[in-house]
């Protein structure tokens, strides 16, 4: 039964190797999006340009899907899949912080990484200043690390938060999709204007 | 759409080059992004993530000044792995990441250096901005536990209630500050 890990007990080597293969196709799908490109990512919050919502919906709903099918069918043991702890507090302090950085810097750590590669210096400087504030969070703030810690609500899904099961939240999930792609389309055309003229 | 480069410094040699291809199809490359999480999970029995990459990095850098304060600092020792921080899993992932984005980017003509900006501010001030957001995202991503691929893709996946409270946070920050910081790039 999946994951692998369960049952296989990977060396170092194989699990880095494993880590290897696996960025590359992560930051292979981010650069075909156009995720190397701080306009391309900024320009969903000016409403011309969805494609970092359609990216990341689909990505969520089609691995959503498939580990409900995989748990569904035996295949997949949902207990043995790592679930980060929910604070609430944490995760919306947290989340405010992180959209300003992703407005202002024009990147999130993944996507930093995909402009590095291609040649943004702009990428590079935000991958710098990610790592100067992580370690300043280190040295300046560990207490609120011990209060994470302390004090979250612990492993929490909406499953169980809810009672409806998880393939009636996929299928929510979807029908969200569908709808918001629609939108979506209507605002990309609405505010296309704004869109950079190539060149 | 065409990726912008609004750096005007760009080489003459870049007029000969063959023109960038255009993005993928965003709900394709979704669901092939989907996909990579999804082995990801069937494999490790965790998701993916890029921030646990700069913490074993700056982990790293303070043991080089001190492996005893780099051991016993919490934050530190998340990442300080019996002393080996850079045998990260993550920062391997970021590795590899950095190697298919590149081929990415080759095989589309999209590997060019330049600054990504709009035409109202300069490369100085895109930069330096780059840095600050870089430097407030890690602060957000550190308390929140997670970036966009620990906390929203790879929670979001299965439902993390957590995970799905910080992806909302993310996008109604970033709208909300979107009019402030429309001069660098539109």
């Amino acid at each position: 039964m999946l994951p692998l890990s369960s049952f296989h007990e990977f060396s170092a080597a194989q699990s880095l190797a494993i880590a290897v293969a696996l960025g590359f196709g992560f930051g292979f799908c981010l650069e075909r999006a156009g995720f190397g490109s701080a306009r391309k990512l900024t320009a969903v919050f000016y409403l011309y340009d969805m494609a970092v919502v359609k990216v990341m919906f689909s990505a969520i709903v089609t691995a959503m899907a498939g580990i409900f099918v995989l748990s569904a069918t035996g295949l997949l043991d949902l207990g043995e899949l790592y679930v980060e702890p929910t604070h609430y507090a944490a995760q919306a302090i947290g989340g405010v912080l992180f959209g300003a950085g992703f407005i202002v810097g024009g990147y999130c750590p993944g996507t930093s990484i995909a402009a590095m590669a291609t040649g943004r210096k702009d990428g590079l400087l935000f991958a710098l200043g990610m790592l100067a504030g992580v370690y300043a969070y280190a040295e300046l703030t560990p207490g609120i690390d011990t209060w994470i810690k302390d004090s979250a609500q612990g492993a929490l899904t909406l499953p169980e938060l809810t009672g409806v099961g998880a393939g009636w939240w996929t299928l929510a999930f979807v029908a969200f999709l569908a709808f918001a792609a629609w939108g979506m389309g209507l605002a990309e055309r609405r505010f296309g204007y704004l869109r950079p003229r190539a060149g | 759409m065409a990726p912008v480069l609004a750096d005007s410094r760009l080489s003459p040699r870049s007029a000969v080059r063959a023109a960038p291809d255009a993005f993928w199809n965003p709900y394709l490359t979704g669901a092939l992004l989907g996909l990579v999480l999804l082995a990801t999970y069937a494999i490790t029995g965790r998701g993916l993530g890029a921030t646990g990459a700069f913490g074993a990095v700056a982990t790293w850098l303070a043991s080089l000044a001190s492996p005893e304060h780099a051991a016993n600092n919490v934050a530190h020792a998340r990442y300080w792995n019996d002393g080996a921080p850079l045998a990260s899993w993550t920062l391997f992932l970021l590795f590899g990441a950095f190697i298919g984005a590149f081929v990415s980017g080759v095989a589309a003509h999209r590997v060019r250096p330049g600054v990504e900006r709009g035409p109202r501010v300069t490369d100085g001030q895109r930069l330096a901005l780059a840095f600050a957001g870089g430097f407030v995202a890690a602060y957000g991503a550190k308390i929140a536990k997670g970036c966009t691929s620990g906390q929203a893709l790879t929670g979001g996946a299965i439902l993390n209630v957590g995970s799905l409270v910080f992806m909302l946070a993310v996008f109604a920050s970033a709208y909300a500050l979107a009019y402030f910081a429309r001069k660098e790039w539109l």
